[in-house]
């Protein structure tokens, strides 16, 4: 599908998110960043792809991209319960809050990420979080691992099937695990 | 307790001094103040005359902003392209601009309450006159206007003394509003403080609107009983006549409901209610009934329910008119503020007028006589009731079938719903015989209609929701509690003490619209979840419809399993939007009456009183409007942390804490001066939530105030932990910030909290007398 934003209303902004044609570019990009974060929201349950829950796709790839999970709203639990403990959980909108104060030292306290990637929040949530981030975290790289379009990121996926996404979601998987970090 | 413009003129007077002639004397304002208490230092406050009490709660609670929109396009020099630091035309930058856009919304908020206040103000004075007393509670209130005293200053006692509050009201938003002129304000802290004023003038004047409509229409008192109202569809007699009114103002209600009692029909026709019009109709007549909150309006239109249609202010859909056409529904438009383009009939007839609307002649009429309105609504109903016989235009299953079929899956509908509802698969299951998919999106259905907007074969794929969820709308049958009013001194008296010291966990106050995500299921929960927790549940406008919306294992509703009373464990629905301030009202009078601190024009006290002390949460889990910005603004002011749901991210600038900052957190020790960390309680002053199990974990956490004994503290710990346990699976991360003494921790949990806090290197520190403001330190360091 295109480059459009989701959510028909959601008018493309003037600067527009790079699109990500294939699933390798993102582990590229992800591969050169020294302090990747992964946020998961709350869809993360919500969405089932083949059989499988996105949070799960999301284990796997957490797992094999060692890129740290930050998980908002409740998920933290969701995470537990599959016997995967997340680096950190914080409301969406303190990561956001976070992320756009430069002197913040990331959830290790080791130093600020260079990327944040974001995946599951409600979109419109994402859209504007990322919008926050476009403005007021000018050094920061951002990337969606959704399905779908978001204008405000720096790199996004285009509109995509579920099938189109767990596709995506398992070769980023696979090339981490070939590869390693 | 004032009067003004006193004008005396003496043609000739003859007195033992000597002879007056041709004496003219004219007065501005006398003021008659038998008011005892003293004029605190802040009355009438002007647009910068709380400035640093506001910067204060700003430097603690910082804003983030999410812009909407790159752009601003408010002036002809643009579109300026505002991305990432650049500067517009007029020099202004892109977090500025976001503040500007939370003033004109806090602003537009303020404009609508006071507006509203104003004409029920105005209407009441020219039927009863100005003397009419304020009565909202008889001898149980004897601090009637809380808000009124601490932003004004003016203890009002007759609705003439309101008309005096309401001018200052309307002074101060028209200076709000010029600050968003283009070259104005161009600090965004600035715009901020601007935005919190605006809270204070909209609390102000929603307190009026209240104040003047409990005491003129005899609403309930300040009455924990106040009776149960049937609410839901299913509770409509749909074989009487049926008259709808939608909207917040309820003076065209009355007319309607006044007119039946004047004419011995009051049991002949159904009077119901959308929005807050409901609440507030239900309060002057207990058999009016509640359909449902603001997002129902096409479903009760559509189902062909309603024979006339009321509009009277806010938050009516304004192609309502239209729908209503559809079903052969007359419409009646009752305000100024919305007249849809109907014609002014106000000095028609009466007759003349029921005869256009039930004829089909004209579509429509304005009448903005709320008697007039009365008249023409009733006897319109009852013509034409045998003549609509209740058309609707919702379609039968086989034609949902039918019509799914031609559904071209271009995902549309689904890309244009506010929920991202997945309307392309239950359409294809549609297709396919199995309305199942679409019965489930009944309940999360906000009701706005953008499908069918956007679906290009002009598929009406609301109506076939509501067709698949017929059986659900059409058995809703519960019980709201008629909005009470105010909060008793007694009852304040009785509770404000275990409120400050913590002892009750907390005062939650679910308030606001209808945008939930995942419908009203979650209020209800919610606000159950706190009752049976013991915190004292407080709910106004669509979300107190919300709660009532649902049964318990006994099938009783929210409202018949929890007293109405302002104690632990209560659930009370104070009434509509306009009753809000009885919620902001109720901590002011905790300061004012328990504590015994001067409330006239000292807001900087009081809310600081209120900030470190009373433990209260604000929830408007379905915030969509401008007003339910004000709301939350005037709470803000007050340093009272209010949370929104995940489409309150919309209003696109949070207010927040930083737990991990400690120097953030300091307090003065009022008996020392001394500076004390008191960790973040509360964290944050205005926050998105995104599940409700976020949101029971961040209501439990935000009730947690520096001022908390040990043993209220240990209790709200106990909340906390355990539903951070039941939610996140995990102890919380941050509990060591709110433990200040071993005797915090609750005694269940020591050992296993110990070790928390040994692996954190916590310290013990003291329980201040906490304030913000140095000038309340009562012995000053050497």
């Amino acid at each position: 599908m295109s480059c459009e934003p989701w959510q028909c209303a959601e008018i493309a902004a003037t600067k527009k998110a790079n699109p990500i044609t294939k699933p390798e570019v993102a582990v590229a990009m992800i591969k050169k960043a020294a302090r990747p974060i992964l946020i998961v929201g709350s869809n993360a349950t919500e969405r089932w792809m083949k059989g499988k829950q996105l949070i799960e796709y999301l284990i796997d790839f957490a797992k094999a991209s060692k890129v740290p999970v930050v998980a908002t709203a409740h998920m933290v639990s969701e995470f537990l319960k599959r016997g995967y403990e997340p680096a950190a959980f914080m409301s969406a909108m303190d990561i956001g809050n976070r992320l756009v104060d430069s002197e913040w030292q990331g959830i290790d306290g080791k130093g600020h990420p260079d990327l944040a990637l974001f995946i599951g929040l409600p979109y419109y949530m994402e859209s504007l979080i990322l919008s926050g981030l476009k403005h007021f975290a000018p050094d920061l790289k951002t990337i969606t691992l959704d399905n779908l379009y978001h204008a405000h990121a720096s790199w996004s996926f285009s509109n995509a099937t579920l099938e189109d996404w767990a596709n995506n979601l398992k070769v980023m998987t696979s090339k981490f695990e070939e590869g390693g970090k | 307790m004032t009067s003004k413009n006193v004008h005396m003129k003496i043609g000739e007077m003859k007195t033992s001094t000597g002879l007056i002639k041709n004496l003219e004397i004219s007065i501005g304002r006398v003021v008659d103040d038998s008011w005892a208490e003293p004029m605190g230092p802040t009355p009438m406050p002007g647009l910068t005359t709380l400035r640093d009490w506001d910067m204060m709660l700003l430097n603690k609670y910082k804003p983030f902003y999410m812009p909407d929109c790159d752009l601003c396009c408010f002036c002809t020099y643009g579109k300026c392209d505002l991305t990432a630091g650049k500067r517009g035309a007029c020099g202004l930058g892109i977090a500025a601009q976001s503040s500007r856009i939370v003033l004109l919304a806090c602003s537009i908020g303020a404009a609508t309450h006071t507006g509203h206040a104003r004409h029920v103000v105005d209407h009441l004075i020219e039927k009863y006159g100005r003397r009419y007393p304020i009565d909202v509670g008889g001898l149980n209130v004897q601090v009637e206007a809380p808000v009124t005293r601490l932003v004004t200053g003016i203890k009002p006692e007759t609705l003439g003394d309101l008309d005096e509050v309401l001018e200052y009201c309307e002074t101060q938003v028209t200076h709000l509003l010029s600050v968003v002129h283009t070259g104005q304000e161009a600090n965004n802290l600035d715009f901020e403080s601007k935005a919190f004023h605006a809270g204070r003038i909209d609390q102000v004047g929603m307190e009026v609107a209240d104040m003047a409509q409990i005491s003129v229409f005899d609403f309930p008192k300040a009455d924990p009983e106040a009776p149960l109202i049937q609410m839901g569809i299913g509770t409509v007699d749909t074989s009487k006549p049926v008259i709808m009114c939608i909207g917040h103002n309820v003076v065209p209600s009355v007319g309607i409901i006044d007119y039946m009692k004047d004419n011995d029909l009051a049991d002949k026709l159904e009077v119901v209610g959308l929005c807050c019009t409901a609440i507030d109709s239900t309060r002057y007549f207990d058999r009016a009934k509640i359909v449902g909150p603001i997002s129902w309006q096409l479903r009760f239109v559509r189902g062909g329910f309603a024979d006339v249609v009321v509009l009277d202010e806010q938050c009516i859909r304004t192609d309502i008119s239209l729908e209503a056409a559809r079903v052969n529904a007359p419409v009646i438009a009752a305000s100024e503020k919305n007249c849809i383009g109907f014609k002014n009939r106000t000095n028609d007839p009466a007759d003349e007028i029921v005869a256009d609307l039930v004829s089909g002649k004209v579509p429509g009429v304005l009448i903005l006589d709320p008697e007039k309105v009365g008249e023409v609504a009733v006897k319109v109903a009852k013509q034409i009731a045998p003549i609509r016989k209740k058309k609707r235009v919702l379609p039968e299953i086989e034609e949902v079938v039918a019509l799914a079929k031609t559904c071209r899956q271009c995902n549309l509908c689904q890309r244009s719903c506010p929920q991202d509802l997945n309307i392309p698969a239950a359409l294809k299951a549609a297709a396919e015989g199995n309305l199942a998919p679409l019965t489930d999106l009944y309940e999360e259905c906000i009701g706005c209609g953008r499908c069918e907007e956007a679906c290009p074969v002009k598929l009406e794929i609301h109506s076939f929701i509501l067709k698949a969820g017929e059986k659900h709308m059409i058995e809703e049958k519960n019980f709201c509690r008629a909005g009470r009013g105010a909060v008793q001194d007694i009852e304040i008296r009785s509770v404000g003490g275990p409120i400050v010291l913590g002892e009750i966990p907390g005062i939650l106050a679910v308030v606001g619209c209808a945008n939930y995500p995942h419908g009203g299921k979650d209020v209800y929960d919610i606000c159950r979840e706190f009752a049976l927790r013991r915190f004292i549940v407080m709910t106004s406008g669509c979300s107190a419809m919300s709660a009532g919306s649902y049964r318990n294992e006994e099938g009783k509703t929210l409202y018949e399993e929890f007293p109405g009373a302002f104690d632990a464990g209560g659930v009370l629905n104070v009434g509509s939007c306009v009753s809000n301030p009885h919620i902001a009202g109720a901590a002011i009078k905790v300061a004012s009456i328990f504590a015994k601190r001067n409330l006239r024009g000292n807001y900087e006290e009081i809310a600081d009183y209120i900030h470190n002390r009373v433990g209260a949460v604000g929830l408007a889990w379905g915030a969509y409007s401008q007003k339910a910005a004000s709301i939350a603004s005037g709470f803000w002011s007050l340093g009272v942390p209010v949370l929104v749901g995940p489409h309150g991210s919309k209003y696109r600038r949070m207010l927040l804490g930083r737990a991990d900052k400690k120097e953030d957190w300091d307090v003065y020790d009022a008996r020392t001066g001394d500076k004390v960390n008191v960790g973040p309680a509360p964290e944050h002053l205005f926050q998105t939530v995104e599940t409700p199990q976020e949101a029971m974990v961040a209501i439990a956490k935000l009730c947690m105030r520096p001022n908390d004994t040990w043993k209220g503290r240990s209790i709200k710990l106990s909340h906390y932990i355990d539903l951070h346990k039941r939610h996140y699976g995990t102890m919380p991360q941050d509990l060591h910030l709110f433990v200040r003494t071993m005797a915090d921790v609750p005694m269940t949990m020591k050992d296993e909290i110990t070790k928390i806090l040994e692996a954190k290197g916590w310290k013990e520190t003291v329980i201040p007398d906490p304030t913000l403001l140095p000038r309340m330190i009562r012995k000053k360091k050497e």
